[in-house]
């Protein structure tokens, strides 16, 4: 009964997690770069946000402000990476920090800033959280679907292939750096967003929010993307995985709770299901790989599709 | 239509592992020419094409396509003037794309992308008559992922997006090395008829001497870094194998015996 209580309040908070992981989809599944940024970007949102909304900001106005300073940070790692050769993993470490320092000066130095929902109209709050199921499916629907149309464009289809094969792209006059920085742009601003909507959600942003933000969107990925590949691998379908991924990360989250694991564990549960999903095709791989027979040349196609 | 002037490439420089790759190397291709490259490990036949390319600055040289100075511009930029097929069947597309996909990024080669729907329908029809053409096939699965492909029909899609906005000049490093014997004859079958059709001005590397006399009008052989031989028009044609393993010994001064080229005649 508990669970069941706990439930609405566990798919709320998913959702927004799911919006969190496909900002990280972005990055780490179409850039093919692991861009640890987003642990900053996501509180950077969260801090914009609230501080906004104290000041009588509407609460929709503070998601643009928080898209585009996420945006920010994501160009910031980008421009380390492309401009300054730093390797991606660092140049995110790096953004994170400076990030930190943002954040707390953003929250006037303090470590928590508080949203009090009764005073500002929020676009979600954990007060309502059928209601703020409907906004959070709302505003997922509709990044999915300007995600889906951008990535279909001109410019969307050399930043897939930006990550797909780098050399390939260049050899097509593909600007590879400028796409990286394009697209850890957008990567950080959508987990910005999500910083954003997880505050009005909990009605605060603290400074620590968001530590180990990364490891819950690649285990939201995983998870995702475990079951989306397999009825259709195309860019919408894993999307919606991804969301649902964090839905049922946070489902499960809640549940281990209830069952009384120590919320001190909780960390560690993200990252022991990440380390599963990394190593299972790995280990699979190394050790049980079974002998495929002789590749046959592939003349005709059964996809009669055009 | 190209013309390198005295370029100077060394790798590592100031370390045991310094490698000068170009020495001092001239050539200049006239519009049309359709030239094979020879040469034993090492003599600097990739770095040439790497050279042009832009995958890196060259220390010393110049590099004009069609009358630009390329020397410095960028890799991506000087695609504009470039079509190139790659040694490795894996490199020249994007795996996890579609091959309509592949073909319309390779489309706007040259041209600035801008925010508008990335596979137009009748570039589609187009596409579809293009492949048809190559005979592997694949005009009915322009929306399977390139990555599903062999080896061969993935030379024969970077072949023709290569050349589906006409380069200035043709890079192919190799193309076929990598592939079974039935399937390098075709991929180069595909080669010669796309080289011809659209008059396409060509650099051509290859391990296999008969491939470097049997295509092309003119043959070039690299030695250290150079040119040492260079042979176009009627003398060309009548080329024999044996003569050109001549010409090496006497360019070289050594023997092509170690080589790898000479088991592939």
């Amino acid at each position: 009964m508990a669970f069941l209580n706990a439930l609405p309040g566990a798919v709320a908070e998913g959702l927004i997690w799911g919006l969190m992981a496909i900002g990280v989809y972005i990055s780490f599944k179409i850039l093919d770069i692991a861009d640890l940024s987003v642990d900053g970007s996501i509180c950077t949102g969260g801090c914009v946000c609230a501080v906004l909304i104290a000041a009588g900001v509407p609460a929709w106005v503070s998601l643009i402000v928080a898209f585009i300073a996420g945006a920010v940070a994501g160009t910031m790692t980008g421009l380390f990476h492309t401009a300054l050769g730093i390797p991606a993993i660092l140049a995110g470490i790096l953004t994170q920090l400076i990030l930190y320092s943002v954040n707390l000066s953003i929250l006037g130095g303090k470590s928590l800033a508080l949203i009090d929902a009764r005073l500002h109209p929020l676009v979600l709050n954990m007060s309502d959280n059928i209601g703020a199921i409907i906004a959070a499916v709302l505003i997922i629907a509709a990044i999915i679907i300007i995600l889906w149309l951008f990535f279909y464009t001109e410019v969307g289809l050399t930043l897939k292939s930006t990550g797909d094969n780098p050399d390939m792209s260049r050899a097509q006059g593909v600007n590879v750096k400028l796409n990286k920085v394009i697209g850890l742009a957008l990567s950080n601003g959508i987990v910005a967003v999500a910083g954003a909507l997880l505050a009005q959600y909990k009605g605060s942003a603290n400074i620590n929010d968001g530590r180990g933000a990364i490891v819950i969107g690649l285990a939201a990925i995983f998870i995702g993307l475990s079951v989306s590949l397999k009825i259709k691998p195309n860019f919408v379908v894993s999307l919606i995985g991804v969301v649902g991924g964090g839905v049922v990360y946070y489902i499960i989250y809640n549940f281990v709770i209830l069952l009384g694991l120590k919320t001190d564990y909780l960390k560690m549960l993200s990252a022991i299901i990440v380390v599963i999903f990394l190593a299972v095709p790995y280990l699979k791989g190394e050790y049980f790989k079974k002998l495929k027979p002789l590749p046959i040349e592939e003349q005709t196609g059964g996809e009669g599709n055009a | 239509m190209l013309k390198i002037t005295n370029l100077q490439k060394t790798f590592n420089p100031g370390t045991v592992n310094a490698k000068t790759a170009l020495r001092g190397l001239e050539l200049t291709l006239n519009e049309g020419d359709f030239v094979t490259v020879i040469g034993g490990n090492g003599a600097g036949k990739s770095t040439m094409l790497n050279a042009i390319a832009g995958v890196w600055k060259p220390d010393y040289g110049t590099i004009e396509i069609d009358g630009v100075d390329v020397t410095s511009m960028a890799e991506h930029k000087r695609a504009a003037f470039l079509g190139r097929v790659f040694q490795d069947p894996m490199k020249g597309t994007a795996p996890d794309m579609e091959i309509a996909e592949n073909l319309a990024i390779a489309a706007r080669r040259g041209t600035k992308r801008r925010l508008v729907w990335g596979v137009r329908k009748a570039e589609r029809e187009e596409y579809k008559k293009l492949l048809a053409q190559l005979n592997l096939g694949l005009e009915d699965r322009l929306s399977a992922k390139v990555g599903l492909l062999s080896g061969g029909q993935r030379q024969a899609v970077t072949l023709l997006m290569a050349t589906l906005k006409k380069p200035k000049l043709l890079l192919l490093d190799e193309h076929t090395a990598a592939l079974d014997p039935k399937t390098a004859a075709k991929v180069l079958e595909i080669t010669d008829r796309l080289v011809n059709e659209n008059k396409l001005t060509t650099l051509m590397i290859t391990h296999n001497m008969h491939d470097a006399i049997a295509h092309g009008n003119r043959l070039i052989m690299m030695h250290e870094g150079r040119i040492v031989v260079d042979i176009s028009g009627e003398e060309k044609k009548k080329l024999t194998i044996s003569q050109l393993l001549g010409l090496f010994e006497q360019a070289s001064g050594s023997e092509f015996t170690s080589d790898k080229a000479i088991l592939s005649k």
